[in-house]
């Protein structure tokens, strides 16, 4: 009775997912797998020997790596105080965490088309102080896209740091402080080693967040600084080159599950040394 | 709390790290030029008012807002009862149907919106309309179980038990029992769900063709071309539906929950 029921209110939502998901998923990776005769990797091999491509592949894996290390150092601190504010400024926090969160990442990315720019508001200010005689050029540059993906993800990492932050209880602080250890010492002895579950999925958020963000690269890059989201979209809808766009697209896949697997795996390691 | 000078200063830099560009976009939206100057050399409203002039954003804007309502309607009809399943019953495999319902979040947008392009547009001949909601709706299924199984979590199944003992039908329990129960949590997750399809560009990117776009994409494409203040007054409407979505979360979620 209850298996039959559960399966009649599972299948409506499975089925959709199976269909509309898993089914278009494997009839995209499906052919690139395929040669003349069996199962082969040449298209895989061609687009690791290419080096254009590898140095698509190096850009993205480099600017996620970049973001994910900047939101960390910039996420800490800023959880850190938010865990221990009294409960109506935190509220005031999240939510200003949250809008960010929450509002449109072409609009967050044209706020910064508009500060990087030329005619930005950098530019501006850096020559009228007399300081550069020429616009620099900062928009349409990989700094332009990392600005823009710790942007984009920073309150990401917040909101999964205050999650765990918030549970630690205040008295191990108090503990660490009066058996002599200052404030910077113990965050790192206590707060830090308990905050790593939320560091893991923070980390895990935005690091595959920044691997395949799509919006940011295509307006702050260009194209001079193609990433592999804009390549998939640029092989199949500028150049109709679908094969090509099937590859780069397993390749993501591919690499975002392997990130998840590794950060999870060291974050295993962790647990087990009692980090 | 004793105070700290330098964390409060750090904390006060990444916040305003994070709320300079939208302030400006709020100011350089209210300048006169045709093109973004800050700080604007004068006061106007013309770019608010050639907003409501283009029948471009008009018409994208409407399809966003449809799309996003029926695609979270169709979420919600999916999703409310596999949580409650996923909540209520043990069975063969659970860990993996979960896995499969969240799996949306874990395929790259950019891959999904490729995929279904590739098997339900060029494959299966779907009509872009429709492509467009199925890609909306399958990408915020994960949002749907999870404000409500959150919420079914905390519901004690033994007053569910008590109605059905009573004599109750197992649908009309749910209703009179279980559903008013989540009420808040489902209108959270309908607004969580919705802002997320609205928001949503790697997918409709490839789900979108002639005479059917969304707004952001329309937003996108047109600052390839233009660089006046028009999306900087679009990007300020945007911003006051995300107040307006935060304060319902607010009062029926609450914006705690995003930190857990």
């Amino acid at each position: 009775m209850k298996g039959k029921w559960s399966y009649v209110l599972l299948v409506p939502g499975l089925t959709i997912i199976v269909v509309f998901l898993i089914m278009p998923l494997i009839y995209t990776i499906f052919p690139t797998l395929l040669g003349g005769e069996g199962v082969t990797f040449q298209e895989y091999i061609k687009f690791f020997k290419d080096e254009y491509y590898m140095q698509i592949f190096m850009r993205t894996l480099k600017i996620a790596l970049i973001t994910a290390l900047i939101t960390i150092i910039f996420g800490l601190p800023v959880s850190y105080f938010i865990s221990r504010a009294n409960k109506k400024f935190r509220g005031i926090l999240i939510a200003c965490t949250v809008f960010p969160l929450l509002t449109n990442s072409v609009v967050r990315s044209f706020a910064w088309m508009t500060i990087l720019g030329k005619n930005g508001i950098i530019n501006k200010v850096l020559m009228g102080l007399n300081i550069i005689s020429e616009p620099y050029k900062l928009l349409y540059t990989e700094f332009a896209i990392v600005v823009g993906t710790v942007y984009l993800f920073l309150p990401l990492m917040i909101v999964s740091l205050v999650g765990v932050m918030e549970n630690i209880e205040y008295d191990l602080l108090e503990a660490a402080e009066s058996l002599g250890a200052n404030r910077i010492v113990a965050f790192f002895k206590v707060i830090f080693p308990l905050s790593v579950p939320g560091l893991i999925v923070g980390t895990v958020l935005v690091f595959t967040g920044a691997l395949t963000a799509y919006t940011t690269p295509q307006l702050l890059g260009g194209n001079s600084n193609m990433v592999l989201s804009t390549l998939v979209y640029q092989k199949a809808m500028t150049l109709g080159d679908w094969t090509s766009a099937s590859v780069v697209a397993t390749i993501m896949i591919f690499t975002t599950l392997t990130i998840i697997g590794v950060i999870n795996r060291l974050a295993s390691k962790l647990n087990e040394r009692g980090v | 709390m004793r105070h700290n000078k330098w964390l409060l200063a750090f904390v006060i830099l990444v916040y305003m790290f994070l709320f300079a560009p939208m302030v400006i976009i709020v100011i350089t939206s209210f300048g006169p030029d045709n093109y973004i100057a800050f700080p604007p050399r004068g006061f106007s409203m013309k770019w608010f008012v050639n907003i409501f002039n283009s029948e471009m954003f008009i018409r994208t804007f409407s399809i966003s807002i449809q799309v996003a309502v029926i695609a979270t309607l169709f979420a919600l009809i999916l999703g409310v009862p596999a949580a409650y399943a996923l909540s209520r019953f043990d069975f063969k495999g659970k860990s993996i149907i979960k896995n499969l319902f969240f799996s949306p979040v874990i395929v790259p947008g950019i891959v999904f919106g490729f995929a279904l392009f590739n098997f339900i547009i060029i494959k299966m001949r779907l009509p872009i309309y429709t492509s467009l909601l199925i890609g909306h709706t399958v990408v915020i299924i994960p949002y749907i179980i999870r404000v409500i199984s959150s919420s079914l979590d905390n519901f004690d199944y033994s007053i569910e038990e008590a109605a059905v003992s009573l004599g109750a039908s197992k649908i009309k329990t749910f209703f009179i029992v279980v559903f008013p129960n989540i009420t808040s949590s489902v209108i959270a997750a309908f607004m969580l769900a919705f802002i997320n399809s609205f928001n949503n560009v790697p997918v409709s990117i490839f789900l979108t063709g002639p005479g059917v776009s969304t707004l952001p994409i329309q937003m996108m494409s047109y600052v390839e071309y233009y660089f006046d203040p028009t999306v900087s007054a679009l990007s300020v409407l945007l911003m006051l539906m995300t107040i307006g979505i935060m304060f319902v979360v607010e009062r029926t979620l609450g914006l705690s929950y995003f930190s857990k």
